[in-house]
């Protein structure tokens, strides 16, 4: 029997991409994807549920369809796109939602995919240069979100504990750049402007939008578990960055942050949660050590994430954004449910 | 079908890192041979080496630190070490020619000139590198905290340590006495601080490194504190504010950089080795503080017989 897969957040950028490459896979039965809104990826054969984010008709779902893996990927990582009370809703409560589906007595799921930030690790100046996966963090979260995502990691940890039977697998993303995810450095970037704090020119890891798919598909098919971290490989100056993605360095007062940026923020000039306004400060380094003794190998490293989303940007400046897909969701029924279409068996 | 018993809680036991190997090719030129030789030789391989990544546009490596940065540094230090300072070794051959050590000194100075010195000394005469490990306050500081960074600084982090030590075994400078050290008033001068708690010693140890201390005077003296504002460091949430000889000489904005030229000593010891077996999740208390509590006495002994064999502060 092959494996039947639910995948959270299939409207995000995550869900849909990882979505698109398991369905690829010929050892994946069926795949479910849920998410609050439609899909923004083609899909061949994945089918969709629309829930709330809080997943309440969750354990009903996993019940039903006797799903064997779930790949939880509707976590918020950015700040800026939603208020606090909405984040804790989706990160806290929809994962907790989801892991007491999936360890109710009886449930038929053995694999659960979290997928989590390296902003669990914070960014102070008593950090060490790499964070390995057993490093704590060196003073406790003050941001909402920081504090939403340790939160969730808790809960996964205990539901590893609680549920010996079922592979748990973790992993931390450091910032992900590419075509398609909308995080506040790609924001930044796609306005001609990275802001940097003035006199700081901390080192920061990138991975690529193509990395993290390819890193869910390894996780996914030949379950590995555990906490692991995924980043390109090298760590690279913010003004780097700029240099590489051919944008202008914002710098930003190192005193009074806050208040300098928050016109700036509110005329729409940049984009600076206070996560990222500490990361520009001391920068972060996580250590991928675990990851690629597992097997998994990353197709470029940090600074080449940054030219490859450089050269997608110039590409969609010059050709538009053509490729927007919209879900219609009585073609998707038809191609996929309808007796006149010829599908392989 | 998992490959791993799907419990997030036992990790999978993974080597850090392979032991480094000493590299460098032969170089004729001196200067490529010297910035060949102060790179981490385990670090290099990596596709992300600054040197090979095509995406790459600056030469700062993964630590933060930047060749054409360290090479001004040597130029600026090479001034300061020949003429300004005059220093002069004993015991240089005390210094590992391989593999990791720990280098421990007494610290001193209101802003500590003799953590440059010492990496540049060892640097020119022994030909290895050494990362200073620094108060993580530095990294706070606009400037200084980059500056320091790209010039080879490393924040003072047991595990930034360990992977100099032990991973790349290469050579680490620490002042155990902190900040306390460098805050002592000009009347307190050369009376060592409590070594902290001993976290050196058990860096040295968990790494399987000797310890290296060195003796340093002249160091007091390039920078003096007369007074301390204690309620003004608060305020500006510094670890101390100090008013020093050089800043009622120089004015308030050339006293804070320049030093008074005093004459530098440092004498290298014996290094220490612990006899403990490296890479033990914990060793015991005892022992560390005793050690710890050795070494200082071992230092204090030193600069205390130096100063009694020095004729002038200004020309040892």
């Amino acid at each position: 029997m092959g494996r039947r897969i639910l995948l959270t957040g299939l409207d995000t950028f995550w869900g849909g991409r990882v979505a698109a490459a398991l369905e690829r896979d010929p050892g994946v039965e069926m795949l479910l994807g849920m998410g609050s809104g439609a899909p923004s990826v083609a899909l061949e054969r994945t089918e969709y549920v629309r829930a709330d984010s809080s997943y309440s008709l969750l354990s009903r779902i996993v019940q039903a369809t006797q799903v064997d893996t779930i790949v939880h990927t509707f976590l918020v990582v950015d700040s800026s796109s939603m208020s606090g009370r909405a984040l804790h809703e989706i990160n806290v409560i929809g994962t907790m939602n989801l892991l007491a589906a999936a360890g109710a007595t009886g449930s038929s799921v053995r694999q659960v995919v979290v997928k989590s930030s390296s902003l669990v690790y914070g960014s102070h100046p008593a950090d060490p240069v790499w964070f390995t996966e057993d490093t704590p963090r060196s003073r406790p979260a003050r941001s909402r979100l920081e504090r939403s995502l340790i939160e969730v990691e808790s809960y996964v940890r205990d539901f590893a504990e609680e549920n010996p039977r079922v592979t748990v697998s973790l992993l931390r993303f450091a910032n992900v750049l590419g075509r398609e995810i909308r995080t506040p450095i790609s924001r930044n970037l796609a306005r001609g402007v990275m802001p940097c704090i003035g006199g700081f020119d901390p080192l920061i890891q990138f991975v690529a939008e193509d990395d993290v798919v390819r890193c869910f598909e390894t996780v996914v098919l030949e379950p590995i578990g555990g906490t692991y971290n995924v980043a390109g490989d090298g760590r690279i100056p913010v003004s780097e960055v700029a240099r590489i993605a051919g944008v202008w360095r914002l710098p930003i007062s190192p005193f009074f942050t806050r208040q300098v940026a928050a016109p700036l923020i509110r005329l729409g000039v940049l984009d600076l949660p206070g996560e990222l306004e500490t990361l520009l400060r001391y920068g972060r380094g996580i250590d991928t050590t675990r990851l690629k003794a597992a097997g998994f190998e990353f197709s470029t490293t940090s600074a080449g994430a940054v030219e490859r989303y450089a050269e997608i940007s110039r590409l969609d400046r010059v050709i538009g954004d053509t490729q927007r897909y919209t879900y219609d969701a009585d073609v998707e029924a038809f191609f996929k449910h309808s007796p006149a279409v010829v599908r392989p068996t | 079908m998992a490959r791993q018993p799907g419990n997030i809680l036992s990790e999978p036991a993974v080597p850090k890192r392979a032991p480094a190997h000493a590299g460098g090719s032969p170089a004729r030129d001196e200067e490529g041979a010297v910035a060949r030789m102060l790179r981490f030789p385990g670090l290099d391989p990596q596709p992300s080496d600054p040197l090979t990544d095509s995406a790459r546009r600056s030469d700062v490596d993964e630590w933060g630190r930047s060749e054409r940065a360290r090479r001004l540094a040597r130029r600026l230090g090479g001034f300061y070490y020949r003429r300004w300072f005059r220093v002069e070794w004993e015991g240089l051959g005390n210094i590992p020619t391989t593999g990791g050590a720990l280098i421990v000194a007494n610290h001193a100075g209101a802003l500590p000139s003799d953590a440059p010195m010492i990496m540049h000394g060892v640097e020119s005469e022994i030909g290895r590198p050494v990362y200073g490990l620094a108060d993580s306050f530095f990294r706070t500081i606009p400037v200084v905290g980059t500056g320091w960074s790209r010039a080879g600084g490393v924040p003072a982090h047991p595990d930034n340590a360990h992977r100099i030590l032990h991973d790349h075994q290469q050579l680490a400078l620490a002042f155990p006495e902190g900040t306390k050290g460098p805050s002592k008033l000009v009347s307190e001068r050369y009376q060592l601080r409590r070594f902290g708690r001993g976290g050196f010693v058990e860096t040295a140890m968990r790494a399987g490194v000797p310890v290296v201390p060195i003796a340093v005077i002249g160091a007091e003296e390039s920078m003096p504190i007369l007074l301390r504002l204690p309620a003004a460091a608060k305020t500006l949430g510094v670890p101390y504010l100090p008013v020093t000889a050089n800043h009622l000489i120089f004015g308030p904005v050339l006293g804070s950089v320049l030093y008074l030229p005093a004459k530098f000593r440092f004498r290298v010891l014996e290094p220490v080795h612990f006899g403990e077996a490296a890479g033990q999740a914990k060793y015991p208390r005892g022992k560390i503080m005793e050690e710890a509590e050795a070494i200082r006495q071992q230092l204090q002994e030193a600069v205390f017989d130096m100063l009694a064999h020095r004729r002038s502060i200004w020309f040892g």
